[in-house]
């Protein structure tokens, strides 16, 4: 493998326009906010701790609320950084370069927030080391845990391993004056010094782990899907559950990215290196997504529709007609059908429809986890009676708004600061892009086959 | 049949016996007795005052005292072991409920529960538009094929050798996921820090009181009172009914009790054709349900309470 030459001086255009920059006022001003919300979810949590888990709405029929509606939400997110770095890879999809990090710090941060929000969501979380003195492999949050810790790892590894010839830009670039920053891109770049060998052994690593991220992207939603398929409760008793969370996830994940590409465009001014033709792209994918999504939707809602069993039949008419109808109706339509109509158009694939309609999805696939994790609790075999009238609903209270709130609020955060401290764009391989010669479709079909 | 029905009247009779003689001790309070007047101490030449089984005040040298409920069964209970060589198990008689509550409130009292809170619920059920609604009293059914313990991460619920599904309070992480498990929604969820009791503090307010203890933050449910069973005595839930609904026992004797009647478990099934409710989910309960025929009362709903609504009936599936 050729070296990848980077020159280091001002005549490089991607060095001015891909190397970190600080944050101007607005950008202070979105860090304070999400900081603000942190701080109150942490104030909230810390009120949880003191009085139990009875500062929130769940009670013994509700015994799940929002916390797991968000934490699934959050596992659906994270399938994107496969979506992007591994499967578009694999798929030797070539306009992808500029998003692989965007998509790969979204997983990290997700799944990463999703392990904090289910220990939020625990009674005693003080004991979590129980589940690794304890653990029974048989219980499927064992299957969670183990599969989302290897995620995380392995995800970590390729947003961090792609990274390296960045970070040690990075600390070439840095003064030797700012003696902090230089020995911290130091310490990261792990002695980075760019040779034809480290960059063989960089290829071959990405390609690995590329490969291994597959199986455990589908993986942890699989394995979440069943910790509700494995109950008998009515609505998440189906052995489509599986592929219907891997659908929605890869879903979400799509248009979470795009959400946040679109951002980082126009605040970074990257449009030389995002153009509307990755909008066109990302929206054409996303639709495909959102049709495979509404397949599914079809088959979980439609088939119990159809034949309407007792107990099955009370949640579906609570999603269709009840007390969830309007939020199950708009998610529907505003989450999955209108986008799909949108993205269908060429006008509708331009950055700024794109990114309404991914915010529309992502928000819709909020509710959505919401609309899975709570009817269903709702209704349980034996019908809810002789307690307090309160206990037939959930309303969440604002301790668990607030939690659920920094918790988002907190992964943004991360991926903030990420932005801030490393080039959201791979520098390097932006520039290998531009060394290696244009390739056009055929040759692609070429290379693909060889 | 009748060598049977001896067996049992004596140790009907034997049980009253003891039970007399401990309530006397503890009236005198001195202690408990021992049945038997072993020899086996030195004696030390202190008299104690007692009643005794017919009613004489009797003197007995202090060396003779022994209680009769070892100290290990109840500080040093251990969650995880159930009582040798018994599979108990519960049929729920619905021609006899008429709703009367006092299984609940003896469950929240033996528990040391809120009033309003116990682990034993009675829902109006409805098989169908046109049959008559019916009481149907709901404890932990205490699975044979338990799906609470199969989805425990951390082996804090588990099955014990007397059948009895129990729960380990210091095991426990919250996580809940038993609760959404069980078809039948058994499991109740210890919320508050109000009710935070260890098994020494509820030794101090009653003795008997080996049963699970209320940590925040940790699943609870019905025990089938284990500190009761271990000294073959009825649950409290059982010994509560003033109409005989709940009968109790052990499926390895065959025979189950309602403090009333005493009676073949296999019989009783066969008699008055018992079922196990929801038994196409396969969960083997080892608790069974009489069919709500020839009732003893006619069906009346019961006043809604201010703080509940929605009193839904439902389809039982048997």
């Amino acid at each position: 493998m050729e070296p990848v030459k980077i020159k280091l001086d001002k005549s490089n255009q991607l060095l001015t326009d891909l190397m970190p920059k600080k944050f101007n006022a607005s950008g202070k001003l979105w860090v304070g906010l999400l900081l603000v919300i942190v701080v109150i979810g942490f104030f909230a949590y810390i009120r949880q701790l003191q009085k139990g888990l009875v500062v929130t709405d769940m009670r013994d029929f509700t015994s799940w609320g929002i916390y797991i509606s968000n934490f699934v939400f959050f596992v659906a997110i994270s399938l994107v950084g496969s979506l992007v770095s591994a499967i578009l890879k694999l798929a030797n999809v070539k306009w992808r370069t500029p998003l692989v990090r965007i998509s790969e710090i979204i997983a990290v941060a997700a799944i990463f927030f999703a392990a904090i929000i289910i220990i939020v969501d625990m009674g005693r979380p003080e004991r979590f080391w129980h589940l690794f003195a304890f653990g029974r492999i048989q219980s499927p949050i064992l299957w969670d845990v183990i599969v989302i810790t290897t995620y995380l790892v392995v995800s970590s590894l390729l947003l961090y391993i792609p990274l390296l010839p960045d970070i040690a830009i990075c600390r070439d670039l840095t003064p030797a004056s700012s003696k902090f920053k230089k020995w911290f891109y130091t310490f990261l770049a792990l002695n980075w010094r760019g040779t034809a060998q480290q960059y063989t052994l960089i290829h071959k690593c990405i390609n690995v782990l590329a490969v291994l991220v597959v199986p455990l992207a589908l993986g942890i939603h699989t394995v979440t899907s069943w910790l509700f398929a494995t109950t008998y409760r009515a609505g998440w008793d189906s052995s489509n559950f599986g592929p219907y969370f891997v659908a929605g996830a890869f879903q979400a994940g799509c248009a979470g990215v795009i959400a946040v590409t679109y951002v980082l465009r126009n605040h970074y001014s990257l449009k030389k290196y995002i153009t509307t033709k990755h909008f066109d792209n990302m929206a054409k994918l996303l639709v495909l997504l959102s049709l495979v999504y509404l397949y599914f939707n079809i088959n979980e809602y439609l088939v119990p529709g159809y034949k309407m069993k007792t107990v099955d039949g009370e949640h579906l008419k609570s999603l269709f007609t009840g007390h969830y109808a309007p939020l199950f109706w708009s998610v529907q339509i505003f989450g999955m059908i209108v986008p799909i109509v949108v993205m269908l158009f060429k006008k509708g694939r331009a950055p700024l429809p794109v990114f309404i309609v991914s915010l529309m999805v992502v928000v819709g696939a909020w509710f959505k986890r919401f609309l899975i994790v709570v009817p269903t609790l709702l209704h349980p075999f034996i019908p809810i009676q002789n307690v307090p009238a309160s206990w037939h609903t959930y309303m969440p209270t604002w301790e668990e708004w607030a939690i659920t709130a920094a918790s988002l609020a907190g992964a943004l955060l991360v991926i903030t600061f990420f932005v801030r401290l490393f080039p959201i764009i791979s520098i390097w391989e932006m520039t290998e892009e531009q060394q290696t010669p244009q390739t056009d479709e055929q040759t692609n079909l070429y290379e693909a086959k060889a | 049949m009748d060598s049977n029905n001896n067996e049992s009247n004596d140790s009907r009779r034997d049980f009253l016996r003891k039970g007399f003689v401990a309530t006397a001790a503890v009236a005198t309070g001195v202690g408990l007795l021992e049945t038997a007047c072993k020899d086996t101490k030195p004696k030390t030449g202190d008299k104690v005052k007692l009643l005794s089984p017919d009613g004489k005040i009797v003197e007995v040298d202090s060396s003779m005292i022994n209680p009769a409920i070892p100290d290990s069964l109840l500080s040093k209970h251990n969650v995880r072991e159930g009582v040798p060589g018994k599979k108990f198990v519960m049929v729920i008689d619905l021609s006899r409920c008429k709703n009367a509550g006092k299984c609940k409130s003896a469950c929240s009292k033996m528990h040391y529960l809120p009033d309003n809170r116990s682990y034993i619920k009675i829902n109006k059920m409805q098989d169908s538009d046109k049959a008559s609604p019916y009481w149907m009293p709901t404890p932990c059914f205490h699975c044979d094929n338990p799906p609470c313990v199969k989805v425990c991460p951390v082996g804090a619920t588990f099955k014990l050798t007397d059948g009895i599904v129990g729960i380990d309070n210091d095991r426990c992480i919250g996580c809940r996921f038993c609760m959404v498990a069980c078809p039948y929604s058994a499991r109740v969820f210890n919320w508050d820090t109000e009710y935070q009791l260890n098994i020494t503090q509820m030794n101090e307010i009653k003795p008997h009181a080996a049963c699970s203890t209320h940590v925040t933050g940790t699943v609870e449910k019905c025990d089938f009172c284990p500190t009761q069973t271990a000294k073959n005595e009825l649950p409290d839930c059982v010994q509560a009914c003033p109409n005989g609904v709940f009968y109790f026992g052990d499926e390895v004797e065959d025979v189950v009790s309602n403090g009333d009647e005493t009676v073949r478990l296999s019989q009783l099934l066969k008699d008055k054709s018992g079922y196990r409710y929801l038994e196409d989910l396969g969960t083997k309960p080892r608790v069974y349900y009489l069919p709500p025929v020839n009732r003893q009362f006619p069906f009346k709903d019961a006043e809604v309470p201010p703080d509940a609504e929605g009193q839904t009936t439902h389809q039982s599936g048997h």
